[in-house]
């Protein structure tokens, strides 16, 4: 340790070229490369996404063969999940948990840069499976045995593999953040002081850890089926297939958490700033994010109404998921009662802030309708679970990223964005989304399964306007990557404080943020 | 946790989380028995468990009549013919039956079989009990041979008055990789 110290005296700023980036152990560069890392992911899932869509444009079969449309639904599924949307919430934790509460850097600085740098060749691994024979995995991002097993392409193994590695760099980032938090804060800063980014960050760092393992544990079993004669789920041998979905949804349930906790705690940063005023009930947010992770864990079967599980178990899993909507409600509460009555204004970030709240709201409605066990039966493996979990993903998950990047990308280059495209990409993704997704909840209602190339022709219509939304949604991103790149190259230079009055210690430092900051711990109220 | 209380900074250990990572890895494992036994316990999925050992003289329940149908399929990859002899029966409670199911070989390579049971409805799974089954073993059989295969069962005495009939499903899985010895 003494000899890191000593050496730390001679060198003040970052090296130079790429042995900046791939030696690094600061935080803040490593929350770059996740970032872009992340968007980069972002464009390839998504692209696979305009694939699905453009097939289903209309009925029957035009563009791509169904083999390759079932590899394009799992592909895109776990680069979103895994490539996209956990990389940019580990990003934003890197570039601001620190600054948050007031330490210079990471705990564990070093393994902080190996679990950035192995995320590359995990899905390096995963996307190789495109151009080889036998083709990407085509099970679903769920990958249910035996599709995954004794049915799946022989380029399994690698998929195993990348899941292997992007869980070894989650568990690695979680325990960094946990250290980060629970061990670097500045002295006076309490539990209590925390800001909600630093709170919803420090239980999805838990769930993360509590979960990744069992994903790791579950792919492992596929691994030992196909290759070393074990029967963990093969009936052939005594094994079961729906012991895969329970464990699955094991690791599954808490998963969806981890993706949309960090975004509760963006939001409740953003709101208060252009609501000006304080946010409405701190505590109540803390003790409702730490039961929605607490429920998280008693859920799981709520995938799983239809195998057949006993009438007991039906009526504890719909009842426990229903009751997910109380903390839920709660921080809903919280976040429209931190508006009301305030001095609001609609820049970008609250722009995405607010519609995150109602949208994810939306989504949240018709997680309770998939709740109801009975009438899950119905909407099983329909168009409306895609329309559900795409609501609470998109608007929450991605304009919660979104929401972050506009309202921190000022501290984090110096200069301010274009409001005003930042205002059209707004507006061009709230709308692509809307008539991406909300057309889905009635082509499901209406029986139109899911992961199925072709479609009824009573389905058309609704399919062409959830296309047209998707080529919206997709086509604007470009716009976000050019607002960003504008704003890191020029633009007007920001100030310490960027906003009106916000709140956090990442707003006393100048912008840019400096390369090395809070090397003495800072002073709190 | 309180507003008040001075930060201490007790450092965590981070190997201590790395044991939680171990452990939640060990637990993902621990759900494989864990599962089998919640099946074994509650007769979840059909599970009609091991072979029962009838301890001293059964008690015959003459006042009711249960019906057992018998059902058989194969699995994907199984070729073999694969049927119960008798695909009813009336029994009484207590009371312990024995019939024979047929396989043929109808391949011209020995194989080995493995027949998983199943019995519906689910709740009433753990009252059917085998005393012999050839689900317990193996199935080799030469090309073209064919066997009659026992099993003997009763159904408890303490099966719900509402269960009149019962069915057992028998699915014969291919074993291709013991086939080679």
């Amino acid at each position: 340790m003494s000899t890191l110290e000593a050496h730390g005296h001679d060198h003040h700023g970052p090296a130079k070229g790429w042995r900046r980036w791939l030696y690094t152990t600061n935080h803040k560069d490593i929350g770059t490369l996740y970032l872009w890392f992340s968007f980069i992911m972002f464009l390839v899932g998504g692209s696979m996404a305009m694939v699905i869509r453009a097939e289903l444009f209309e009925p029957g079969l035009q563009i791509v063969q169904p083999e390759f449309f079932n590899q394009m639904t799992t592909m895109h599924g776990l680069i979103m999940v895994f490539g996209a949307v956990m990389p940019a919430f580990v990003g934003l934790a890197n570039w601001l948990v620190p600054m948050m509460v007031g330490a210079p850097d990471m705990a564990l600085p070093r393994m902080n840069n190996l679990s950035f740098w192995i995320l590359p060749f995990a899905f390096a691994l995963l996307l190789s499976t495109l151009f080889m024979d036998g083709g990407a995995p085509n099970f679903g991002w769920t990958f249910y045995a035996p599709l995954s097993t004794t049915y799946a392409p022989s380029t399994v193994t690698y998929f195993i593999f990348g899941v292997h590695i992007m869980g070894a760099s989650s568990i690695m980032g979680a325990i960094n953040i946990i250290a980060t938090i629970l061990n670097m804060r500045t002295p006076q800063m309490t539990l209590m002081k925390m800001p909600l980014f630093v709170w919803t960050w420090l239980i999805t760092a838990y769930l993360l850890i509590a979960v990744m393992p069992v994903l790791a544990g579950v792919v492992t079993m596929m691994l030992m089926d196909i290759h070393f004669g074990t029967s963990f789920f093969s009936a052939a041998g005594g094994g079961d297939p729906v012991l895969f979905q329970h464990v699955f949804w094991f690791f599954g349930h808490p998963e969806v958490y981890i993706m949309i906790l960090p975004a509760f705690g963006i939001v409740s940063q953003i709101i208060p700033t252009f609501s000006r005023k304080k946010l409405f009930g701190y505590t109540s947010m803390v003790y409702a994010t730490s039961s929605i992770a607490f429920l998280s864990f008693i859920v799981w079967a709520h995938h799983m109404f239809t195998v057949g599980i006993p009438l007991a178990g039906e009526l504890f899993f719909m009842y426990a998921t229903m009751l997910i909507a109380v903390p839920t409600g709660v921080k809903v509460f919280n976040w429209v009662a931190t508006m009301f009555r305030g001095a609001m204004t609609f820049e970008t970030p609250m722009l995405f802030a607010v519609s995150f709240v109602v949208l994810f709201s939306i989504g949240g409605f018709s997680g309770l309708m998939l709740a109801i066990a009975p009438v899950d039966f119905q909407y099983h493996d329909t168009y409306f679970v895609v329309a559900h979990f795409h609501y609470v993903l998109v608007p929450g998950a991605i304009f919660g990223i979104f929401a972050a990047v506009y309202y921190w990308l000022p501290k984090w280059c110096g200069n301010m964005y274009d409001e005003r495209l930042g205002k059209l990409h707004f507006w061009l993704s709230f709308v692509g989304m809307n008539l991406t997704f909300f057309p889905m909840h009635f082509v499901g209602l209406a029986g139109m399964p899911r992961r199925i190339p072709d479609y009824a022709l009573q389905f058309a219509d609704f399919n062409q306007i959830a296309s047209v939304g998707a080529f919206i949604f997709g086509a604007t991103q470009w716009l976000f990557l050019f607002i960003v790149i504008k704003a890191i190259r020029s633009g007007k230079k920001a100030t310490a404080e960027v906003w009106d009055n916000p709140e956090g210690l990442e707003w006393t430092i100048p912008s840019p943020a400096p390369y090395h900051t809070f090397s003495t711990p800072p002073e709190v109220k | 946790m309180t507003d008040n209380m001075p930060n201490t900074n007790k450092p965590v250990k981070p190997f201590k989380l790395l044991a939680v990572v171990f452990g939640m890895f060990c637990f993902g494992f621990a759900l494989v028995p864990l599962y089998d036994v919640i099946c074994d316990v509650t007769g979840l999925n059909g599970k009609t468990g091991e072979r029962y050992e009838v301890a001293g003289a059964l008690e015959v329940d003459t006042s009711r009549w249960v019906t057992v149908q018998f059902t058989t399929s194969n699995n994907d990859g199984m070729t073999w013919d694969f049927m119960p002899s008798e695909v009813v029966m009336t029994v009484h409670p207590g009371e312990i039956n024995e019939t024979v199911f047929i396989a043929k070989n109808t391949t011209g390579q020995q194989m080995v079989a493995q027949a998983v049971p199943s019995v519906a409805p689910f709740s009433v799974a753990q009252y059917l009990h085998k005393t012999e089954c050839f689900c317990f073993d193996q199935q080799v059989l030469e090309a073209g041979e064919s066997i009659e295969m026992p099993l003997r069962f009763f159904v408890d005495k303490d099966i719900p008055e509402r269960v009149s009939k019962l069915t057992l499903s028998y699915t014969l899985f291919n074993l291709p990789d013991v086939a080679v010895n």
